[in-house]
């Protein structure tokens, strides 16, 4: 039972992960319709730039967020601008191709400028095992990731429901030329998701960086193929959705490690997609949406 | 048959046969060294799991990401069947890729009928992720050799086979493509929500469609095994699937003459510029993006290279110079 219990936090700590990951994805999938393969590199990116604040220029971890969060808004911005906005109204296939370019591009640059020699985080935080019962202890690090995870959710959602971009944002998604005309700059507001999106691809990178104690040019692809199946799983384009399906593939990878096998878990993540798309492919929260001509 | 046709066939086969006997000649006489035979063959190999992607990409307009998944069940069906029967060469050699090909088809089926069930882009994801799963299982099952890889293969690809194989994919792709079915595949494409109100069952061809990508990937998954004597496993990831990719976005999505001149000119840059590879990646991704903002149905679109045109052209020409 204590086992469990420890298998539990551990994959609460990896969800929360995912789960941050998964809101970038899910909010650019709700606005624009566009896998944003490039998303997972967003979270490399971010976790570079958090490595060089803090092991470089040793600012505090506070600040190394902040810092990291800032330049991966506008990092994802620059992308939206440059490679996907072209392509808004072109066949779906080639912003798809567009963003899988993009995906290479981000990782092979970062491969080209730093090396492919995987780079150790330091550690930032004394690490703590807190003893909460027998056999069961959860870690600083886990709590503090965990905290931020969850509390940059809630901002999230409040922002989304309460602010008027966050109107603006449920407009777009909605029915885009429909919040054109009653005077929603669309561009901005696209702008906005993806530099909201981005920023907490960052933390996740950051966190997944400073959890797994490195930084490497392609450190970004499993966690964002798991995220976005995290975001399929909840209901894409849904953010309660993204947040639940980032803490159960969390879950069920932590599972899988701790009962079946290590090596199987990926393998493991990738079937329940494809078994989620047979049994009920709108995802746990999704809602089946009608097509119109 | 229409007087047409034939001599087209016959004009088509003659070409075939002539570029055939140039390179076996050259190969002879060692103009073309072991090295280059081995880069052309590899080509071959590229060529036709490259023309079997741009069969979902640029005909289906499905993103598959997962070629190399299919490849590699293709190679290690194939591979594993040669070892374990004993048989004349070429009965084992055709025995095998079809075998390759069936399995591969049927693991396209699998993937394919919940992905291609949704409209959307869910086989670009899930396929990506089939893939990693199919790489993850041959590095851990124990009958495929594991991460130290399948060895012991038998050679049965050399230029020669693998030409006429590519030879027979090439001609089955056009025949396919022009056929009823491949029709109906191309309406798909062009508006799904058309096709489907004339009454085009769409999942139905976007499965076929699929699985017959698949079960050619599985057929050149299976050359490559039999050219290479060894497979291994780490070789089948996503990168390799997106080389493919490459491949039919450059050659034009919807263009087989330009897939076959994109992995012959691609399998020689990909040999010069393996020493720097990492600026290598960074220019085909620079590529691809640029390539889409600006032409997005790749460099040759969907025009198609035709020797009778060709020959049509310059009979007509010689025809008006006579006269004059």
């Amino acid at each position: 039972m204590a086992q469990f219990i420890q298998q539990i936090i551990n994959g609460l700590n990896v969800g929360s992960i995912y789960a941050l990951i998964a809101l970038g994805y899910t909010m650019v999938y709700g606005i624009v319709k566009l896998i944003n393969f490039a998303h997972g590199d967003i979270l490399m990116i971010g976790a570079y730039f958090g490595f060089f604040a803090l092991a470089t220029f040793n600012v505090p971890f506070g600040l190394a967020l902040v810092i990291s969060m800032i330049l991966c808004a506008l990092v994802g911005m620059a992308i939206d601008r440059l490679a996907y906005k072209p392509l808004r109204n072109a066949p779906r296939i080639s912003a798809l191709i567009t963003a899988l370019g993009m995906s290479m591009l981000l990782q092979n640059l970062f491969r080209l400028l730093f090396g492919a020699q995987p780079r150790r985080m330091p550690a930032v935080i004394e690490l703590k095992r807190i003893e909460i019962a027998p056999g069961i202890a959860i870690s600083n690090l886990a709590i503090i990731t965990i905290l931020l995870s969850v509390g940059l959710m809630l901002l999230l959602e409040f922002v989304v429901k309460k602010t008027k971009t966050g109107k603006a944002m449920r407009a777009v998604s909605e029915d885009k030329a429909a919040a054109k005309l009653m005077g929603v700059n669309v561009d901005k507001t696209i702008s906005i998701t993806f530099a909201i999106g981005s920023a907490l691809g960052a933390v996740g990178g950051l966190l997944y960086a400073i959890n797994y104690y490195q930084v490497e040019p392609y450190m970004g692809m499993m966690p964002g193929l798991k995220a976005f199946v995290a975001a399929v799983l909840g209901g894409i384009g849904v953010l309660p959705g993204a947040m639940l399906g980032g803490f159960v593939i969390g879950l069920i990878e932590t599972l899988t490690k701790g009962y079946i096998s290590t090596t199987w878990a990926d393998a493991f993540v990738f079937g329940i997609l494809i078994i989620v798309l047979i049994f009920k492919p709108a995802g746990i929260l999704g809602k089946n949406t009608r097509e119109k001509v | 048959m229409d007087k047409k046709v034939i001599s087209g066939y016959i004009k088509n086969i003659t070409a075939i046969m002539v570029v055939y006997a140039i390179i076996f000649y050259l190969i002879q006489i060692k103009v073309i060294n072991n090295y280059y035979n081995g880069i052309l063959i590899l080509a071959g190999i590229y060529i036709i799991v490259a023309a079997s992607l741009n069969l979902a990409t640029g005909y289906l307009g499905q993103l598959a990401l997962g070629h190399a998944g299919f490849m590699a069940i293709g190679a290690y069906t194939a591979a594993l069947f040669a070892i374990a029967v004993d048989l004349p060469k070429y009965v084992e050699l055709v025995a095998g890729l079809i075998l390759g090909g069936v399995v591969a088809g049927i693991f396209g089926l699998i993937i394919g009928i919940p992905a291609l069930r949704l409209r959307g882009d869910y086989l670009g994801i899930v396929t990506l992720g089939f893939g990693e799963i199919i790489r993850i299982a041959l590095l851990n099952l124990s009958f495929t050799g594991g991460a130290a890889g399948l060895k012991g293969i038998p050679r049965y690809v050399n230029f020669t086979e693998i030409y006429f194989l590519v030879v027979l994919v090439i001609a089955f792709l056009f025949a396919f493509i022009r056929s009823r079915h491949g029709r109906a595949i191309l309406s798909i494409k062009e508006d799904e929500i058309a096709a489907e109100s004339v009454g085009i069952p769409t999942t139905f061809y976007k499965v076929y469609g699929f699985v017959v990508s698949a079960f050619i990937a599985g057929v050149g998954g299976g050359a490559l095994g039999f050219y290479q004597r060894i497979l291994d496993p780490k070789k089948f990831n996503f990168m390799f699937s997106v080389e493919f990719f490459i491949i039919v976005v450059l050659g034009g999505m919807g263009s087989i003459t330009g897939t076959i001149l994109a992995a012959l000119a691609l399998a020689f840059i990909n040999e010069f510029l393996y020493s720097i590879d990492e600026l290598r990646l960074v220019i085909y991704a620079l590529t691809l993006i640029i390539l889409m903002i600006f032409k997005s149905d790749g460099l040759l679109g969907r025009k198609e290279f035709s020797l009778i045109k060709l020959l049509n052209r310059f009979s007509k020409k010689t025809k008006i110079e006579n006269a004059d």
